[in-house]
């Protein structure tokens, strides 16, 4: 049994790959949470659970979503936006969510506007500015998302989720696999059963690293 | 071809940041008649660029993207240069190649694109430096055109390595003194035109930016015989103002001064037979719509 776990960080500058350190990905209907394969349904109410005690709670759409290409595209952005009203209706007032997009790829540095957009090579800009403090990666290309899900692990201590369409992402905190309309809808359905039996917490950083 | 294929979602469009949504509203894609006038009417497809004040490329680079004929499915190869500082600023496919390896990652792309989409029509356009293209790549640039590979080549020319400090390149005018080449070009300016047309090139101009109407001609002309025939080459004259010595409102003369006819840069153009065929049917066929169209506008 591996004693690694994807934890939040800021785990060091360069944070090693969790595949590298023997995390493998669920299998279908399977979720991991800090690299341990679990149910799906167990991974729905963590994602809430973690959604609903962040001070800053985030979903950041990437392009497969953002642009639509085709109509399942824009469906899921549907259920996306439901999913960011549903957060905002069930969180306390003290809580702020936000959506913020990740419209492609390309580097900005230095035009980035961190308060309005994140880009994989430097979402620790977004994260650090809006005090961000769990966040949720829906339809960005995996590769982009290996890259700041990593960034994000080295530097900053947000808790990481990732609604993957493909088969999961080791170096996110939690991450489900075949994402679909169904399924983001699900975890709104979970956000809402929550709703108030979660304590939020009182500050958005946590510091030190976790492994 | 049009801004269908790059539709915002509707639930998530105001979240979208304003640049990406002006791109939707007003840039030019799908647009027939689009060119370089449309430079500060329409959302253009460079959002900004991170080159020195007054550099004539900048100037070309705003030029040729709003002569493209077909940008939503147009492909550029950019490679390393001043030119890869700007590219992630381009709302326009690209990639960037290894320095020199541009010609090659061109030719793979448009075959590879040929396949993948058999019935629509992409262009590939190559834009480089003259290190890139002269010096660095240049058996990519001669194997490219040997080939007859359909993609267009464009090399601004600004006759030195600029942004490494100002080292030789083949296309340095001879005796030329450089920052790090102080000894003087000792051997004549390549004459790359002149080698582009005898390699296979069916559509070859060497001019400079100074004139947007012209750069528009030769960028269209050039894109449309490199998709219907071979291969085509642009060798345009973007002055480095800095390692030449000149302030940021002096590019603009310095094109003008090097494109008289005794200059270096004197308007050259060279096109094969079926290059010439091509373009004097395109132009029938574009007065026929057009006087159609001032026709219908009469009428109504």
């Amino acid at each position: 049994m591996n004693d690694y776990r994807v934890l939040p960080g800021p785990e060091h500058f360069l944070p090693p790959a969790a595949a590298s350190m023997g995390i493998r990905l669920p299998n279908p209907g399977e979720a991991h949470i800090n690299g341990v394969i679990a149910p799906e349904e167990k991974a729905y109410e963590e994602a809430a659970r973690q959604f609903l005690m962040a001070k800053v709670p985030t979903i950041f759409p990437g392009p497969l979503v953002l642009w639509a290409w085709n109509e399942k595209a824009a469906k899921k952005a549907t259920a996306i936006r439901h999913l960011y009203n549903t957060l905002k209706e069930c969180v306390h007032p003290s809580q702020t969510p936000m959506l913020i997009p990740m419209p492609d790829y390309r580097p900005k540095y230095p035009k980035i506007n961190p308060e309005v957009e994140i880009n994989p090579n430097h979402p620790n800009l977004t994260i650090w500015h809006n005090k961000i403090d769990c966040c949720m990666f829906v339809g960005v290309h995996c590769h982009q998302a290996n890259l700041s899900l990593k960034i994000i692990r080295g530097g900053t201590s947000c808790y990481t989720i990732a609604m993957c369409a493909q088969a999961g992402h080791e170096d996110a905190m939690l991450s489900f696999r075949d994402a679909s309309v169904e399924k983001i809808m699900k975890l709104a359905d979970w956000v809402r059963k929550l709703k108030g039996t979660v304590q939020p917490r009182l500050t958005s950083a946590k510091s030190g690293a976790s492994n | 071809m049009s801004k269908e294929k790059i539709k915002i979602s509707e639930d998530l469009y105001d979240i979208m940041p304003s640049d990406y949504q002006d791109l939707v509203r007003s840039a030019t894609y799908g647009k027939e008649d689009r060119g370089w006038k449309d430079i500060g009417n329409s959302k253009e497809l460079i959002e900004q660029h991170s080159l020195c004040a007054g550099c004539p490329e900048s100037m070309a680079f705003r030029y040729i993207l709003a002569s493209l004929p077909n940008p939503e499915d147009t492909v550029m190869v950019g490679s390393t240069g001043c030119t890869s500082l700007v590219f992630p600023m381009v709302a326009v496919h690209n990639i960037h190649s290894l320095f020199g390896n541009q010609n090659a990652i061109a030719s793979g792309l448009k075959r590879a694109l040929s396949v993948r989409f058999p019935n629509r029509t992409k262009d590939v356009v190559v834009l480089a430096g003259d290190g890139a293209t002269v010096d660095i790549g240049l058996d990519m640039t001669l194997q490219a055109w040997f080939r007859q590979e359909k993609f267009t080549t464009i090399c601004f020319d600004n006759e030195l390595y600029a942004n490494t400090g100002g080292q030789e390149s083949g296309l340095m005018q001879k005796g030329f003194v450089a920052k790090m080449a102080p000894v003087g070009k000792l051997f004549d300016k390549v004459r790359l035109p002149e080698i582009a047309r005898e390699s296979g090139c069916h559509y070859v101009v060497q001019c400079t930016v100074s004139k947007p109407s012209v750069i528009e001609k030769v960028i269209r002309n050039a894109v449309l015989v490199a998709r219907e025939i071979g291969p085509t080459y642009l060798q345009l004259y973007t002055p480095c103002i800095l390692e030449i010595g000149k302030n940021s409102m002096e590019g603009l003369q310095e094109m003008r001064d090097s494109e008289k006819p005794t200059e270096r840069f004197a308007y050259k153009e060279y096109m094969s037979e079926p290059a010439k065929q091509l373009l004097a049917e395109m132009a029938a066929k574009d007065k026929e719509r057009k006087a159609a169209a001032k026709q219908l506008a009469g009428q109504a």
